[in-house]
């Protein structure tokens, strides 16, 4: 664009910024009076009539929380519901004399002293307006006493709310778990309008896994309420959507058989249905009772769980963590198969000991006399540690722990739990890496029989025995197989399976060696074959406890029951067309054959029996 | 090109440049006035958020952000803003392209771009750089602006407008334009150039409302009857007028105020702030913040005064008066004198981006302020 020959007149400019500045700062100035005329009259000319609006202000909003949904087991009987409770809450801003309220409060439903101390911390950190709890669970009878006398008591009221329940409590804890009151960083990373009105999230167990359908969504209403702010009547609501229900694949009566079978022992039972991967059991024992977390548990009771030397917080199932021992000695079998380390014909002889070439260091059988000359059938049969030492020798660790990871050994299983452990399958890299040191051939001969570095979890026993059962078709185990919704919408959740490429005859050759384990003449598990017409295919396990735990300063005969092995069996049923897979471990249990067994067995026969039926 | 305009002497005493603050590009009075501001601020937001310090907390952790962008911006020379103005009014208005068509979606309106590390508003940027713009173009011919000049400027102010009023972000729309038509008049143009303007953009008002969305239509007639629809786009003004009203002359006092506190007022801690001081202040307490937004605007339009050069000037004085037309518009708003635009109140509500661009601007004021020099009478 082409500049015109302009002249600028600076003082022409000059005066004529000022005139304007002098025009804005009037202008400003009108405008301001405008805002003090309006506000002279909405603050004094209409200052009566706004503050008697303001007393009488009543519509006001209030979010109406979700009803969340209920958890059943596989047979309709419910595992988590909710059920009304009553708590006495206070509004201080009410109420006249405080103190004197408290006091008659105090002696009509015999509040302790605790009660009213957690009372005053509370209304310290809250406004005078806010309702704030004296008691949490009104029994009925401290209702209807208050109820009658409810006039002697302004700005006292009784709330009604739904509150969970676990009816099963310590049986189904470590899989359902709990809600608990939302915690600050849970607030971070929800959706607070979700969330309104709502104080429980789920904490653990399918509560936290299944918290977003659990939950629902909250809806509002349009109250109106008296200059109090008590409640006149409703005007209007948006209902709140209810969360969905859960049913899982787990039969409480099983868990419970399972639950009980472990007696005074600590352990863990998994079963799953091999062909779905629904979970059937998944018990941890001891549980733990969930119901006191929903409210808020106190301190000294939760010190007491935490300290408990059973550690019943802890799940095992989940969360444990075990040597697998002998129960992985099918899979290594079978690997030796697989690889062509191995032949269903050849034979290792046993003389109770194993030396590697030019050592002298003797890798013990568990029995001393060993067992002789020894096929594969009849080394898992009779659980020979030589046989296998000789195989994972000839395999190499590599072959080894890349077959075993086939069977889902040191990756999770994709339970539709949180946390869930994935366990330890060592390989040279994996040594390396973590503890930058190189692999030892003697390493490979006890990861041959399970121990070592080698680490699972009862539910990736269950899984590989389900892979082992279905002859190499891997099925991730899950608990939660409908999903009802409030529109009575139903989602059916579908098993997530692959296929692992198995040779038909190699498969076949180990899960007869299993027959045998529990129906053969010198089975490790024989006990547990009398009085069925189907067959069971196992294998027990025995795992050292190497080290103690913690430190531990209880007597003698405990710190000894401590060091006991772990006992383990894993079995699936029945070995033609199996339905169920388990994984049994019992801590200091001793011998798998005398006490993991057992309990497998009792929920295989209770299992199928009912089947049948 | 770049000359000085020969200075000639106004009828309000000049402050010399020099002492220590000089040297290092503070106003004090000005930053006085902003810090005193900003102390009242924090006051009302603990109680209008209902009394969490995190809140206040967050938001002095905004602003140290937002006085470091302007302590930062005082160290710039002018010339250094003439010099890009038109560079920087560029890359705004292709930012604001770019936002519209790919920006994020939140809330319904398309406003973020994400460049990666942090999210960034190009509306708040192009707040700044259209009155920049402006005063760069009208400073380079000589004044009062020819209708020639006057039309381009009308272009510079149409475009940004539009494409923010597209997000769509009415009340930002109209604060840039705004900002533009603060150029133009502080720059001398003639009054019936003034008035035909007016006419013109009265001329547009159907074309505004034709770009406007439904909640946006919504707003302005509820605005001219809020009592027709008093729980839905009503109940804002409704409530709020009642907070105010019932404030009085003394107010509630702090902590106190019923409408706050018990949450009858919506957005209480963001744009709505004005009606909870209102309540808990009273009428005595809005007089004073009035007051304190008067300080801070007779300092810039002092300083707009003092500016040497014609682009300085003409900036500075834009900057005071949007600033004004900030606190009118939110307080208009609240008191019901404006239909309902998202327009927070400066240096008091809740929210970080308005206040970083606002106090960039008061930098920039500081900057024309103390790179005078001393020129001969």
């Amino acid at each position: 664009m082409p500049r015109r020959l302009t002249i600028k007149d600076a003082y022409l400019e000059n005066r004529l910024f000022l005139n304007r500045l002098v025009v804005a700062v009037a202008g400003i100035l009108v405008f301001v009076i405008g805002l003090t005329a309006r506000l002279v009259y909405l603050q004094v000319a209409g200052h009566e009539h706004y503050s008697s609006l303001s007393k009488n202000n009543r519509v006001k909003i209030s979010p109406l929380p979700p009803t969340r949904g209920l958890i059943y087991d596989r047979n309709g009987e419910i595992l988590a519901e909710n059920v009304t409770t009553y708590s006495l809450e206070i509004i201080p801003e009410q109420v006249d004399d405080l103190e004197r309220t408290l006091l008659s409060l105090k002696t009509l439903l015999n509040i302790d002293d605790e009660e009213i101390e957690s009372f005053r911390t509370l209304k310290r950190r809250s406004k005078s307006f806010a309702s704030i709890p004296l008691l949490l669970r009104m029994n009925e009878d401290e209702l209807a006493r208050f109820s009658v006398r409810r006039l002697h008591f302004p700005g006292v009221e009784i709330h009604a709310r739904l509150v969970r329940k676990y009816p099963h409590a310590d049986l189904m804890s470590h899989v359902i778990g709990y809600v608990g009151r939302i915690n600050e960083d849970e607030l971070k990373s929800i959706d607070a309008a979700v969330y309104q009105g709502t104080n429980h999230i789920g904490k653990i167990g399918i509560e936290k896994s299944y918290e977003t359908v659990l939950h629902g969504t909250a809806g509002y209403e349009e109250i109106e309420t008296n200059a109090q702010g008590r409640l006149i009547h409703t005007i209007g609501n948006v209902s709140p959507t209810p969360g969905a229900d859960l049913h899982l694949s787990l039969d409480i009566h099983l868990q419970k058989t399972a639950y009980d079978a472990l007696a005074e022992y600590t352990g863990a039972v998994v079963a799953i249905e091999p062909d779905t991967g629904n979970v059937l059991v998944f018990a941890s024992k001891p549980g733990f009772d969930p119901n006191p977390f929903v409210y808020g548990i106190p301190k000294k009771d939760y010190a007491a769980l935490q300290s408990s030397p059973d550690r019943p917080l802890f799940n095992r199932a989940l969360h444990g963590v075990y040597p697998p021992g002998s129960t992985v000695k099918p899979f290594i079998g079978l690997a030796g198969l697989e690889v062509g380390a191995t032949d269903r014909g050849r034979r290792t002889y046993c003389p109770g000991f194993y030396r590697l070439p030019n050592s002298s260091h003797r890798y013990r059988d568990w029995r001393k006399g060993g067992h002789g000359s020894v096929d594969l059938k009849t080394a898992i049969i009779q659980s020979c540690d030589v046989y296998f030492y000789d195989l994972a020798h000839d395999m190499g660790i590599t072959r080894l722990s890349g077959f075993l990871a086939r069977f889902g050994f040191g990756t999770r299983t994709g339970i539709d739990l949180t946390g869930e452990k994935s366990g330890l399958l060592p390989s040279p890299e994996w040594k390396r890496r973590i503890r930058n040191q190189p692999w030892y051939p003697g390493e490979t001969l006890i990861t041959g029989i399970g121990q070592g570095f080698f680490q699972v979890t009862t539910l990736q026993l269950a899984k590989a025995t389900a892979i082992m059962a279905n002859r190499g078709r891997a099925v991730s185990p899950r608990l939660v197989t409908r999903i009802v919704h409030h529109d009575h919408s139903i989602i059916t959740v579908q098993p997530d399976a692959s296929d692992v490429p198995l040779g038909a005859a190699n498969v076949d050759s180990i899960i007869e060696a299993m027959i045998d384990v529990v129906h053969g003449a010198r089975g490790t598990a024989r006990k547990i074959s009398e009085g069925i017409d189907y067959r069971i295919a196992g294998k027990t396990g025995t795992a050292q406890v190497f080290t103690v735990k913690q430190q531990e300063s209880y007597k003698e005969s405990q710190v000894d029951k401590k060091l006991r092995d772990h006992a383990l069996f894993v079995a699936f049923a029945p070995a033609d067309r199996p339905r169920i897979a388990i994984s049994v471990i019992v801590e200091n249990g001793g011998h798998g054959g005398s006490v993991a067994a057992p309990i497998a067995g009792l929920v295989i026969k209770q299992y199928l029996a009912n089947k049948s039926s | 090109m770049t000359y000085s305009v020969p200075q000639v002497r106004f009828p309000l005493p000049a402050e010399p440049p020099g002492g220590f603050f000089y040297k290092i590009h503070v106003d004090l009075t000005l930053l006085a006035a902003l810090i005193l501001l900003s102390s009242i601020g924090f006051v009302i937001l603990y109680s209008a958020g209902g009394q969490h310090i995190d809140l206040v907390f967050r938001q002095a952790t905004r602003l140290g952000i937002a006085y470091a962008t302007m302590l930062i911006l005082a160290q710039i020379p002018p010339r250094h803003f003439r010099h890009y103005a038109p560079g920087l009014f560029v890359i705004g208005i292709g930012l604001l392209a770019a936002v519209l068509i790919m920006g994020e979606i939140g809330k319904g309106a398309q406003r973020w771009l994400n460049l990666g590390l942090f999210r960034f508003q190009p509306s708040e940027m192009i707040k700044i750089s259209t009155p920049m713009m402006i005063s760069w173009y009208l400073a380079e011919n000589p004044l009062p602006p020819r209708i020639k000049q006057i039309l381009i400027t009308g272009i510079l102010i149409i475009v940004p407008t539009l494409l923010i009023a597209k997000q769509p972000d009415l009340g930002t729309a109209l604060l840039v334009a705004a900002s533009g038509a603060a150029v133009l008049f502080v720059s001398g143009i003639r009054w019936r150039f003034l008035l035909k303007v007016g006419i013109v953009l009265g001329g547009l008002t159907p074309l505004l409302w034709h770009f406007m969305r439904e909640y946006q239509r919504a707003r302005i007639l509820t605005f001219l009857n809020p009592e027709a629809d008093p729980l839905g786009n009503g109940y804002h003004i409704i409530q709020s007028k009642i907070a105010i009203g019932s404030g009085g002359i003394y107010g509630k006092g702090w902590l106190n105020g019923t409408q706050a506190q018990l949450e009858f007022l919506p957005e209480r801690s963001t744009d709505f702030i004005f009606a909870v001081f209102a309540e808990e202040f009273g009428l005595l307490g809005c007089l004073t913040l009035l007051l304190v937004y008067l300080m801070i605007i007779c300092r810039c339009l002092y300083i707009a005064l003092q500016a040497q050069d014609t682009f300085s000037r003409l900036l500075a004085g834009s900057l005071s008066i949007t600033f004004f037309v900030y606190v009118f518009v939110n307080i208009g708003m609240v008191i019901g004198i404006l239909p309902v635009v998202g327009v927070p109140l400066p240096l008091i509500s809740y929210g970080g981006t308005s206040m970083v661009t606002l106090l960039a601007g008061f930098g920039i004021l500081m900057s024309i302020h103390t790179h005078r020099r001393l020129l001969p009478i």
